[in-house]
């Protein structure tokens, strides 16, 4: 026996309110957080990501009140990524409720910061959020690079020797996603999720590419991801995330029923 | 009903509160308190705790919490939450052997000596973080209406080993099968996070606040 696959919905939050139009008929208010979480929680859903894309920074606050909000009516893990720049606003987040936080680029132009953050609230509240982007040629071994800026901007860093580095400066999970993938619905990266789960001695959340519920298995059966996540099939109710449960287990793969 | 959730400065206790205000009745008082009078004047004590067995032992001594804690374990319903179950043991591996309260007998021991740790197929992560199983070993009125073998929300790189056998309420396997629960008169206590457990987590904290202390089913 050993632990479930996780299936995480991730839900993009913009000043408050979730946006790239989650669909629920049954929904009176499709850009409540607490209304869609809710509605994930009585799904099965395993973990909810929170992504905060709210770009003036003055509205950081508002997430915090999200998350609080959320916590009082959610009882499942929650995470919590974007901007976090500081141990205080990792301190902030976790106080209202969070139990993780995703760390991105403050992670690629201050790798220390993963270790201050692992250091200060446990190894097991630090995801590091990798964006990697295939870079080999056609004829060459296959080879990603780290990119930040929603995959706009290369860093020259080698993915797989990121992940272990993140690992190494206190990293509890990696939530890997491939910028070619992503938004594509023709599946995860699964040379890439499998590379980097086989190096690293921590969890490794899929995500990037869901179209289909068998993307959702391969990630774990021929990506080795301990987690998948996934937006868009959930939220414009293509799946529930019951049926993504069932046909995973049908696949042999132990989920939480 | 009074129910004091005692807070020494070791984890953060939003959700415990907010899923106990949840399952709670309106006329249940919860309170988040470190002060021992509120503690020992509540009806029952649910008492958690995240971190380091050493850093949790020194803060229940800075807040001179170890002897209301004590004797709410010997008297009314008592519920140890991750940490909170540890420290009643005698002692923790942790920090390079740590005195706990010594309520019961057996020590805390950490996984990476009984499982292999890395990320091969034989071989486990920790903590063990994630969602798990509780096949449950009594019958018990905190196990009321969940059914045997739920999922429970776990993270932790330590467990509990009591020497007496029959303490054991629950056993989660990991590369090891450990006792994740424990229950003893009026204490029961769990590794995993009830807060984060979904709905068979939900029930376990709403059979607390309906239970009378005693282990055996009405």
């Amino acid at each position: 026996m050993s632990l479930a696959k996780r299936i995480i919905p991730c839900l993009d939050v913009d000043a408050g309110r979730v946006v790239k139009g989650v669909k629920f008929v049954d929904i009176r208010d499709a850009g409540d957080p607490v209304e869609i979480a809710k509605r994930y929680d009585f799904e099965g859903a395993d973990e909810i990501t929170f992504l905060d894309i709210t770009a003036s920074s003055d509205e950081r606050e508002t997430m915090v009140h999200v998350v609080e909000r959320v916590a009082a009516e959610v009882f499942i893990p929650l995470t919590v990524g974007g901007g976090i720049r500081k141990v205080d606003d990792i301190r902030t987040l976790l106080n209202a409720g969070a139990d993780k936080v995703g760390i991105n680029t403050a992670a690629v132009f201050n790798p220390e910061f993963v270790q201050q953050a692992s250091d200060k609230v446990g190894s097991q509240c630090i995801v590091v959020a990798i964006d990697a982007k295939q870079v080999s040629q056609p004829n060459e071994p296959l080879k990603w690079e780290i990119y930040t800026h929603g995959g706009r901007k290369p860093t020259g860093l080698d993915a797989l020797k990121w992940a272990e580095k993140m690992q190494q400066l206190g990293a509890g999970e990696i939530l890997l996603t491939s910028m070619d993938r992503d938004g594509t619905k023709i599946g995860f990266d699964l040379e890439l999720t499998r590379s980097i789960s086989e190096a690293v001695g921590i969890p490794v959340i899929a995500s990037g590419g869901v179209g289909t519920l068998a993307h959702l298995a391969d990630g774990v059966t021929i990506g080795k991801a301990d987690a998948v996540l996934a937006a868009s099939i959930f939220h414009f109710g293509e799946y529930s995330i019951q049926e993504a449960k069932s046909y995973m287990a049908e696949q042999g793969i132990m989920v939480r029923r | 009903m009074n129910i004091a959730i005692v807070d020494y400065g070791m984890g953060n206790l939003y959700s415990v509160a907010k899923a106990v205000e949840h399952v709670a009745d309106a006329k249940d008082s919860i309170v988040v308190t470190s002060d021992a009078k509120k503690i020992a004047a509540s009806d029952k004590i649910i008492f958690p705790g995240q971190g380091a067995a050493k850093d949790c032992m020194q803060a229940l001594d800075e807040y001179s919490l170890q002897p209301v804690i004590m004797t709410a374990a010997k008297q009314k319903p008592f519920l140890g939450i991750c940490m909170g179950m540890q420290v009643l043991m005698q002692m923790s591996e942790e920090n390079n052997g740590i005195d706990c309260l010594g309520l019961y007998s057996g020590t805390v021991k950490y996984f990476g000596n009984h499982i292999e740790i890395g990320a091969s197929e034989t071989s486990y992560k920790v903590p063990h973080m994630g969602w798990n199983v509780i096949q449950q070993q009594q019958n018990h009125p905190l196990w009321n209406n969940i059914k045997d073998k739920s999922y429970f929300y776990f993270v932790h790189s330590y467990f509990v080993y009591p020497e007496q056998p029959e303490l054991t309420a629950g056993v989660t396997d990991y590369g090891v099968a450990f006792t994740s629960v424990i229950a003893h008169e009026n204490v029961f206590a769990l590794q995993c996070h009830p807060e984060k457990s979904a709905q068979a987590g939900l029930q376990l904290l709403k059979n607390f606040i309906h239970w009378d202390g005693s282990a055996s089913i009405n």
